[in-house]
């Protein structure tokens, strides 16, 4: 459900842009989604592919650019890919850390036609 | 469908229910609701002079709750309104964390926000422990959002230096997501939900800056380990303050008491 939330509001930026392009077909809409921002990717297509439908964006091909968690550890500063959470440093076996990227919800570009 | 929470606004309406005089006020929430599609015109003999072009936007998907809710919090500073947003499961005891609470306070100014998606059951308790409440109904909406809270401030006209509840949608997924303007926010669990509720729903507790671990008076019973669960929520965020409390029997409930009279 909240998937489908998160669509809206996608799609509530896509118009914004696309009137201010006087566009008159969004062919891609490009979205950033971090592994740690607690929006499932296939479910959010799901949910766009619902919510596009009668609107400028009807035929958009949704490109989802899926960005992994990295950390910094804060022991050793080895950054690495956070699994999970719960994951430890692989370098010195140490929790604790600084996350530096994975948090990402974003528009990030779209393709139109004018 | 409204942009905002994805609510379907044909039978899906989210309503408020003002508690103040025992009137039950259906309203329409005011969200912005585009319905406006947007129709290309084809003109017949123009054929290929389409251009095509990439925009880039790189704008955040919740920019716009965001937005909201900073002006909530505006607000709420400018009148020296305490707000705090509890969200948890279904059942870990929010409602009756805030009746209790209501009491310790005795009934000094505190206004609680209810959301429910359905029912209003919530918001009787709580006027009848005291408080002004509104019941937020969502429908279908899983969570609140920064608009729905501004519309519910401003009906139950919360007063000046006022402590303002706002008890949250009940799960730990999309409210998590949501910045309603508050100045805290509280993650509450119990102790019969199992020590791994951290592990399960880490974002729930990684924006959180309290959290308050219920039911304690449950402990013989349950397989619960306090140290496990607090360490999972301290990997998750290692700032976050614990409050361990029995909302019966009111173990535990001094200290939350004092914080609340003095937050940080
Ligand atoms: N044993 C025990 N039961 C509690 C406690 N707090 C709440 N409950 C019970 O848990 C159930 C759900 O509580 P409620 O406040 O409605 O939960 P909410 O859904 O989070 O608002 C009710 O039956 C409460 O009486 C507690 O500290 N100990
Ligand atoms: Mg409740
Ligand atoms: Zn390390
Ligand atoms: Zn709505
Ligand atoms: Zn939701």
């Amino acid at each position: 459900m909240h998937e489908l939330s998160i669509a809206m509001s996608i799609l509530d930026i896509v118009k914004d842009y696309a009137e201010k392009e006087n566009a008159t077909e969004v062919t891609e809409i490009e979205i950033e989604l971090g592994s740690l921002s607690g929006v499932v990717s296939e479910s959010l297509v799901f949910a766009l592919e619902m919510a596009c439908k009668n609107t400028i964006s009807e035929k958009a091909e949704i490109k989802i650019i899926e960005i992994k968690a990295e950390a910094k550890c804060k022991h050793c500063n080895q950054i690495f890919e956070l699994e999970n959470y719960f994951a430890p440093c692989p370098e010195c076996k140490n929790s604790g850390y600084e996350v530096l990227r994975g948090k990402e919800l974003q528009v990030k570009s779209l393709k139109i036609e004018q | 469908m409204c942009t905002t929470c994805g609510c379907d606004d044909k039978d899906n309406k989210t309503t408020f229910h003002l508690h103040l005089d025992h009137e039950h006020e259906h309203h329409d929430h005011d969200h912005e609701h585009t319905h406006d599609h947007f129709h290309p015109h084809h003109h017949g003999h123009d054929h290929n002079h389409h251009q095509s072009k990439t925009i880039t936007v790189e704008k955040d998907i919740l920019s716009k709750n965001q937005l909201l809710a900073e002006r909530n919090r505006g607000y709420f500073e400018a009148k020296n309104i305490l707000a705090l947003n509890i969200i948890s499961s279904p059942g870990s005891g929010k409602t009756t964390l805030l009746e209790k609470t209501i009491k310790a306070l005795n009934h000094a100014s505190v206004f609680v926000i209810e959301g429910d998606q359905q029912t209003s059951n919530d918001a009787d308790r709580i006027e009848k422990a005291g408080a002004p409440a509104i019941q937020i109904n969502t429908g279908n909406g899983c969570h609140l959002d920064a608009q729905m809270i501004s519309t519910a401030y401003k009906k139950l006209e919360v007063a000046e230096n006022s402590t303002l509840f706002i008890e949250n949608i009940g799960n730990l997924v999309c409210p998590s997501l949501f910045d309603l303007g508050e100045q805290f926010r509280i993650v509450m669990m119990s102790v019969t939900e199992g020590d791994d509720k951290p592990a399960k729903y880490p974002t729930a507790f990684l924006y959180a800056q309290v959290c308050i671990i219920n039911k304690i008076d449950l402990l013989p019973y349950v397989d619960f380990s306090m140290e496990k669960a607090k360490e999972y929520a301290r990997v998750v965020n290692p700032k976050i303050r614990f409050f361990e409390i029995s909302a019966k029997t009111l173990e535990g409930f001094d200290k939350w008491i004092s914080w609340l009279k003095k937050p940080e």
